[in-house]
This record gives C-alpha cells, structure tokens and sequence, in this order.
C-alpha cells in the first residue's frame, strides 16, 4: 500500500516495476517497518537448553526467557537426535508452559464437596504427611500367610513417566523405606 | 511412527533416501503408510501369526545367518527330555496346572544344564493369596537358585532332535503363509514381498530393524510378540548390530527413566528385581534368586550392596546385611490394575497420582475412576486439572446420574505441578540416552517440582516418625535424606541426586561406572547401570556437543547406559575372530590388542576373542571371548527360552480376549496364562460373539499426548484435533448406516461411548477365515475435562493382562457400533445391559 509517511517512491509496486528486483520478492518488498523486525528470540535475556516433555524421542529445545517468562521454545538444531526439529506437539510447549489454563494454586476438595476450596501449600503438605503416616500404620503387614513383609498395603502411587530420573528415584526410595510397594507408573500401562 | 513420535520419524526417511525398503504393518493406514514402500494392513491381534511366519520362512528356507545363530545365541543347546511343545498338547506347553492357570516351566530347561533369567520373573514366590485363582498366575513361579559350571550341552551341527534348532523347527512348521492369509488378512503376494525383502536384507552386509511400540506390548500375548520379533532377528544376525534390533519408541519423555529407575513395584534400580516373601530369605538367597552368577548380573551383590548403601548409608553394614530386611516384600502381582481393585474393594487408603491420568488413559475407566472414589484421600499433581482430579465432580457417572459429589467421599488435595522447564533434570529417551534439561525458571505460584514434592514430604513424614521406638520406622529413620537445597522454594538439587544415583567410592569420589562397584559395602550407587553418568564429577548427561561436530554415533551428546554404550550387546557386530562381518557393516572389533570401534564395545575391553572360560569361572569370567550377550548367564541370546517367562518358552498365536474369530492352530484360544478379572463391570465378550461383531483398536495422534494432561488442555492442540472420532471403512459405515461426520455409538459390554464418524479408506476390511473382519480405530485423547472433551474410548475396554508385564490388552478387542449418538443418563446403562443380555453375558 501507497505509504504517505514515505512518500510515493517506497510504494512497493513502484520499485517493483522500477527497480531490479522485477519479482517483488527481494527488496522492493522491503521497508523499514520490515527491517526493524527482530525475532522474539533475538530479545531473550537467556537460552536454556532443555529437552521436549512430550514423547521419548528426546527432541533438543531451547528455551527464550526474557522478564522472567518463556517467550518461546525451539527447536535445537544441534541435538544429532532431531537437529532442530520438533513436531506439533512439541512446537506447542510453549504454551504448555505459559498457559493461562494452567493451574498454579493448591485446591482441595473435602469429602463429599462439591466444589474445590483453597488451601496454603505448607498446610496441605502437613495435611499430606499426617495422612502418609496414618494410612501407612492402619495398612500395615508384618507378615502375610506367616512369612514376613514388613510392608504397608495403605498406601499407593501412580505416576513417573513424565516425570525426571531423580524424582523416580527420590520417589522409589522414599516409598520404599516407608514400606509401600504398589508404586507404578505408565511403563506398565 | 510418523504419527506419534514424528521427529524420530526423519531417520526412517533418510533411510528410506539411501535405498532402504520400509514395510508398515498396521491396521489402519496412518502418516507411516502414506510414505512407506508398502502398507500391510493386519488384524489386530495377529501378529504372532505374521511374524512366526517370518520365523518358518527363513529356517525353512535355509536363510538363516549360520555362523551369527550357531555362535551367538542358544539354538545348539538341547533341551531336556520332558519338555512338550503346543504342536504336542494343541496349544499347552508342558508344566501347565489347568487348576492354577499357570506353568511350572522345570520341563523347558536345558539338559544337563542351568541357567537363570537375565530379566523377567526370578525372585517370586508362590503364593496362595485369594486372587490368584481368579487372575492367573501372574508371574508367581518359585524361580529355582541358579548354579555355575555347567554348561549346557550342544549340539553344533543343529541336528539334535532337542536342540532348539529343530525344536522351532517343528513349532513355527504350521505358521505358513496361508495361515497369513486366513488370520491376518495379508495375501501370500503381500507376505512373499515382506519375506523376501527382510531376507535380502539381512546378513553378513546387511541388517534389518522392526519398530514397534505399545501395538505390540498391549496384548495378552504382548511379551511374546516381542519374543517373535527377537528370534527372527536373532536368526538372521540382526541383533547387537548397525542398522539392525527390535526398537521400542516409548510414549513419555521418561517412560525408559522410570523403568530403569522403577517407579514399578516389581523392581528395583537397575532391574533387580523386588524381593518376594519366603519364610527365611536373607541377602544371600535373594541373590541365589534375583540372578545367574555367570555373567554380569554374577556381580549382583556389589550392585545390590551399592544400592543398600546408597538407600541406608553408614546404617548399612555386612553384619545387619546392609539393611537388606528394610525392604518390604511382594507375594504377588501388585501392579496398577491390582490396586484399582484393591481400591475399590476398600484396601487402599490412600493413593497418589504424579503426571498421570488413569481416569482417561487406563483400561476400564469407569473401574479406575470408581477405584478413585473409593479412597480416603488423593494427593493429584499435575500441571492441569485433568479428569482424574475432577472426577468427583465431571465423571461420566456422574452425567449418567450413576452417583453424585455428595456420595463421594474422597477427600482430594491437588498440587499444581512443575514444568520440564521449571526445573533441573534428566529425562531418559526411547535410546536409553540421559538428557540434562536445565531449569530456566522458577515454577509460578504453588507450583513445584515432584524433586520438591517428593523430598520435602519426606522430610515431613521423618519428623512426625523422629522419635518412633517401633523398629518398622527405622528404615525411614535410618535413611538418607539429606539433599543440598537450592533457589526461593529450597528445591532439592537435582544435581545432587544424580551423583547420588551415579554413585561413589570409599573415599566420597563420584565413580567411574558399574565395573568400580564392590560388595563389601565400600561403595554406593543408586542405580547401577547409571554408575559412569557423572563420572570425574562432571554431569556427563549435559554434555552437548554439537552434532555435526561428532562421529554419526554421536557419543558426546547426553550419556547412554550402560558405560555411554549406544547399541547393546554391540559384540555381536563383529565374528567370533572380532573381524566386522563387514566392512560396510563395521561397528566395534577387536584390533588384536583390545576392542575398539565407532561405539563403546559391550565386552570387556582386553578380553580376546580366543578367550574360553575355565572351569568354575564366575561372572564375566564365565563369559567366552566369543558371546556377545554379557548379561545372560551363557552369554548367549534366548531364542528358546528355559527361563523366566510364564506363558512358555517359545511364542504361540493365542487370539486375544476379545476376538472375532477362532484359534485355528490350537484348541486353546487365548493364552493360558493371562490375567482374567471376570467382575462387576469388568465382563469380557464371548469368542466370535455376533452380539459385539468387529474388532477394535486404539491408539493415539500427532496432535494429541496419551491422557490429553499435557495436549487437550492447550488451545493449539485442541484446534488441531478438537473432537473425539472413530475411524470406520465405506463398507462398515455401508453395513451399519454410518455417515461420514455424523455420530456412532460404540457398545461393549463395559459401556457405550460416542464418538463422530470418519469414513475412510485408512480402515479396510479384511477377509479372515472366508468372511469379513470389520475392525473399528479409535484415539483414546478424550475426557471430560479440557479445552476441547469427549469420550474416553478406555472406558470400552476390559481390564486382561499379559502375564509376564501385567499390561493391559488395549489393542484389540470387540464391540457394536451404531448410527447415531449415545443415550444420556440412566438410558446408557440401560442400553449396555441389553447388549450383555443378548450376548448371554452374566448381569452385573
């Protein structure tokens, strides 16, 4: 479009027709609007390398924070594993980290409630551990058909795959010295 | 593969560039089909037939890889005099108790000969707990203690009639082509090609990979498909080598992580397996239990001992047996679906719930979200509220009027969850590759990271129990828990953990990998075949060193287990003189000095070829300089297997659960050894039932993540695929009055979804045993929660399991589908019911 700031000879189709570039695919088509564009990622105050949360491909990702927000995630073009690609999924992560959906406060829900209610993350996890001890005494096995197991059947856990090593590791051994033994996860689904 | 892990995908087409063939198997035509050389649509549920196929073609014709069978794996070794195939007992192995429903395998083993499970069942007990009638055997044999020093006895010019040679000879002899044709829909045209080509492909030159993911693993079969697989690659030297392998692509950016590391009952770090219950069971007899003594698992106790210490530090000494009693026992099957119905019998107290979604992405879903109602409390963290946070409130029992909040009594605490981003760690991918992730910010708000979880509610949990006298709190007493805390929130260091897991000297030094571990208690590791990822004390699984910068093996980019090894038993790419079987095919050898190569060799680095084991040997010494499977107590790979499965020694084509059609090959329909729960909401459809007619299968999009908890909650996503759909063929939609974008009902006797209809040519009817097989696909992404919701195709399926995974049978089943959209409330039940009646299925 004619620009009246710039003066009829900045209209593309003029330099079009004028200048060498004939196919308006260089820089006839260029302004200054154009070249004072900047990729948001050019803006990031850091990159952190990271790894796609999504399948177990194990995509490369760079993460672009700026002001203490992901502004946006990319593709790492040096993982030999997917030399800068990521697929939908992936592409989405961003906004599987900065969604307005997502939810960042405790909620708790009492028995028989019928709506959610909200609670002081130090109070739930006290709440939590009272109810750990708890299920662990009232479900506990010294032996079971006369042979010993020193377990508690009180107590269950689903969850792992999405999560990192050391939290199934931390996971693992904490349940396991407090004797619980039904802790899973998708691997067996 | 295209679909659902696209990226990986890009190797297969730069293949594809360089001349390879790529066959799709596949009951619907997918990305995968559209780009492959040929797509083979199959029955779900056949496989076994297809690849026993396979197996028949290349001993029959002579294709095998001679010099790789005869020095690398079991195919010389006689088996003893009193094992029975399924061509003897129509469909039974011998040991099989019709009362128990389950195998003694004592009649599969060697003659003359010992050997011990490198993985699968070992340390189980027998037990008579009051399920096992109903469920099956469950993995639940008494593993006997394993011996050294014999070998079993062979037979090199593999004409023994018990060698395994000819014993798979005569088992896969009626797994012919037209068995193909009748059974999985593939003409012997179709077949030929297949055959031809993975022969061709295959050898001193060559090799040929399968792909596979949970089509081949949610079975009742599931364990031996892969078995399948395994014993046609083996016979054509496709194993340990460039190019070649049976490659499982995983769903979850840490699904390997959480294996290794398991969060699963059944093991512990490093794949040694959980102790069950005996009477007088100390360290010593779970060792002679949990492994061989001949190859590397003859290290088990420094790995095990590592491991105590690692778990219980100074506490553990050799005089109280490095608390190995601290550990509590297993007497059975205690997986996922176990505790479902121990929930929902009132067993379970209390149940946590860590990225993950069983309300949407179990089988039998209305068992899971009633199991989820049944407990006292539920701790749910995730990073969205999904259904099974909100069940209480949103389930579709609740739209049904089945129940309501009020008679809920579950009390629910959800904590929002930290994102990958939000934290430091690694995530371990479908190549066993550790991946660093570093955290670029703190978590918003209450959000934290299960690290965070996890140790601080130990902490917590350990001060209530400080001053316990009771000597069952003294393992959580006693343990170490005492992690460098970094950041606003005191995050636990994750760095911290992993050296933790790394493991390390008498001297407080970071080892150097699992052959440093001792087992006098003089070193720790928390997971043994992680040992070497912060070897120096540097965090080896960071390193990122660009790709084009690297060898195409690219050893330093993140850090593989074992030792940074990125092909497995990599031995086997070499002869038994350590010459590469060729030159294009060169990956690691033995230069007359040591071995050496593109890759970390899975050998011994100075142990020549010519190396045999003397008498008594343990351990890698009891490993010849020409057996490349290291951590098999022979050192060979199981074609045959004497050992550590439960539904037989060798792969048998069992119909699944739910199927259309009968078992031609045997009067035994479906495995014998599968798990069954035959319950109140859990009733299973008649064989060839013309009440529920077509066979179904699920599975999931590009667009979408499994339970929907990380992708139907994003805009972006649901744009992409916002409605829950079914996929029929134009001759099914003909049959049934389907229409294209309009509604269907899908019944089984467990309940109805909806879902809209695709009509499409992706589905094709096949012809199994003269008529048509009509088979429904179905993505599983959709609940009731979400940017974009629907129904939940797991609410369709029974709960059976493969008795060795306990995993579910969520690829094939039956069901009706109909014009139209579902009842609402009380009439679903309604119209369930009178489905289960016609199919004279029992009320519930």
């Amino acid at each position: 479009m004619f620009n009246k700031r710039v003066g009829i000879e900045y209209w593309p189709v003029l330099r079009q027709l004028t200048g060498s570039d004939r196919l308006g695919r260089g820089k006839a088509a260029r302004s200054k609007d154009t070249d004072a564009l900047r990729a948001r990622t050019g803006q990031a105050d850091r990159v952190v390398e990271s790894v796609c949360p999504y399948c177990a491909v194990g995509c490369g990702q760079k993460v672009y924070v700026k002001d203490e927000k992901v502004i946006q995630i990319e593709g790492d073009p040096n993982s030999p594993i997917s030399r800068g690609r990521l697929c939908p999924k992936g592409s989405a992560s961003k906004q599987l980290v900065t969604s307005p959906g997502r939810q960042t406060k405790v909620l708790y829900r009492r028995p028989h409630g019928t709506d959610w209610e909200s609670l002081d993350l130090d109070e739930a996890m006290d709440m939590i551990a009272d109810r750990v001890v708890d299920a662990r005494r009232s479900g506990w096995e010294d032996t079971y058909e006369g042979k010993p197991v020193r377990r508690t059947m009180g107590i269950a856990s689903l969850g792992g795959a999405t999560l990192d090593n050391e939290e199934n590791y931390l996971i693992k051994k904490l349940w396991s010295a407090l004797g619980a033994i039904q802790i899973e996860n998708q691997a067996r689904i | 593969m295209a679909e659902c892990h696209p990226v990986g995908f890009q190797w297969v087409m730069e293949a594809k560039a360089r001349g390879a063939k790529v066959f799709h198997v596949d009951p619907r035509f997918t990305r995968t089909s559209a780009v492959a050389h040929r797509h083979l649509p199959i029955r779900a549920g056949s496989d076994i037939v297809l690849l026993g196929a396979l197996v028949n073609h290349v001993l029959s014709g002579g294709h095998d890889f001679r010099e790789y069978v005869l020095n690398y794996t079991n195919a010389a070794s006689i088996v003893g005099e009193d094992f029975r195939d399924t061509e003897d007992l129509d469909g039974l192995f011998s040991g099989y108790d019709a009362e128990k429903r389950e195998y003694d395998p004592t009649s599969w083993a060697y003659q003359n000969g010992d050997a011990q499970a490198a993985a699968g069942a070992r340390d189980e007990a027998k037990t008579d707990d009051d399920r096992s009638h109903e469920h099956g055997p469950g993995a639940t044999f008494e593993a006997t203690p394993s011996q050294t020093g014999h070998a079993p006895r062979r037979d090199e010019t593999l004409e023994h009639p018990r060698c395994v040679y000819q014993i798979l000879k005569r088992h896969f002899a009626r797994y012919t082509p037209e068995l193909v044709e009748e059974m999985c829909g593939i003409g012997p045209e179709r077949f030929a090609e297949l055959a031809d080509a993975i022969v061709a492909n295959s050898g001193r030159d060559r090799t040929t990979a399968f792909v596979y993911s949970v089509g081949w693993t949610q079975h009742t079969v599931g364990a031996q498909y892969i078995r399948t697989a395994a014993i046609l690659q083996l016979l054509l030297g496709n194993i340990g080598r460039p190019g070649g392998g049976i490659l499982a692509l995983r769903g979850h950016a840490s699904i390997q992580g959480s294996t290794d590391i398991p969060t699963l009952f059944n093991l512990l770090p490093g794949y040694l397996p959980m102790p069950y219950a005996h009477e007088h069971e100390d360290l010593d007899t779970y060792l002679e239990r949990a492994a061989g003594d001949t190859g590397f698992w003859g290290n088990k106790r420094a790995y095990m001992v590592s491991l105590l210490k690692a778990w219980w530090g100074d506490a553990a000494t050799a005089d109280n047996d490095f608390c190995f009693d601290y550990l509590p026992r297993l007497t059975g099957d205690h997986g996922t679906y176990h505790t479902v119905l121990d929930q929902i019998a009132g067993k379970v107290k209390g149940y946590f719930l860590m990225g993950e979604n069983p309300a949407v992405g179990s089988a039998g879903g209305r068992l899971q979200r009633q199991g989820l109602a049944a407990t006292e409390w539920l701790v749910v963290r995730d990073l969205n509220l999904i259904e099974s946070a909100e069940f209480w409130r949103n389930s579709p029992e609740i739209a049904a009027g089945e129940t309501s909040p009020e008679q809920i009594a579950t009390e629910v605490f959800f904590l929002p969850a930290a994102a990958h981003t939000e934290k430091d760690g690694t995530f371990t991918n479908t190549q066993r590759l550790l991946q660093w992730h570093h955290k670029a910010l703190d978590p918003p708000g209450d959000a934290r990271s299960d690290l965070w979880f996890i140790y601080h509610l130990g902490l917590r949990v350990r001060e209530r129990l400080a001053g316990s006298t009771d000597r069952n709190d003294r393992p959580i007493q006693e343990l170490t828990w005492d992690y460098p805390v970094e950041g606003p929130h005191d995050d636990p260091s994750a760095e911290a953990v992993l050296a933790e897991i790394n493991g390390y000297d008498g001297d407080g030094r970071p080892l150097s990998g699992f052959t440093a571990l001792k087992d006098d208690g003089s070193t720790s590791s928390g997971c043994w075949i992680y040992s070497g990822c912060y070897t120096g004390g540097v965090n080896q699984t960071a390193r990122r060193r660009p790709g084009p910068e690297q060898s195409w093996v690219a050893p330093e980019w993140g850090w593989a287990w074992p030792a940074n090894r990125r092909i497995l038993y990599n031995r086997a790419s070499a002869d038994p003189e350590g010459r590469p079987w060729s030159e294009r095919k060169a990956y690691v050898w033995w230069d007359g000095e040591q071995w050496t190569g593109h890759d970390v060799p899975d050998f011994e680095k100075t142990k020549p070829p010519s190396y045999e084991p003397p008498e008594g040997a343990t351990a890698q010494d009891a490993i010849a300089g020409t057996d490349p499977f290291i951590m098999q107590t022979d050192g060979k790979a199981w074609l045959f297997v004497p050992k550590g499965l439960v539904d037989g020694p060798l792969p048998a084509h069992y119909e699944p659960q739910e199927s259309p059609v009968a078992n031609p090959l045997y009067a035994q329909q479906d495995n014998p050894a599968r798990q069954l729960y035959p319950r109140r909401g859990n009733r299973y459809h008649p064989a060839g039932s013309t009440v529920y007619p077509y066979a179904f299968t699920t599975y999931r999009l590009t667009e979408h993540h499994t339970a929907g908890g990380m992708s139907r909650f994003l805009p972006y996503l649901s744009e992409l695929q916002p409605e829950m759909f079914c996929e029929v063929s134009p001759a099914l939609a003909a049959e049934r009055g389907l229409t294209n974008g309009g509604w269907a009902t899908i019944v089984t006797a467990r309940t109805a979804i909806e879902a809209r209809v695709l009509v499409t040519e992706r589905m094709s009817p096949l012809r199994i045993q003269g008529r048509t097989v009509h088979q429904v696909g179905l993505p599983y992404h959709w609940g009731t929660s979400g940017v974009v919701r629907g129904d939940s195709a797991n609410d369709l399926l029974p709960i059976v399991l493969d008795a060795n995974t306990h995993i579910q049978e969520s690829k094939a089943a039956t069901c009706d589908i109909r014009p139209g959209r579902r009842p609402q409330g009380a009439a679903l039940g309604a119209l369930v019911r009178r489905y289960r009646r016609q199919a004279g299925i029992p009320e519930d």
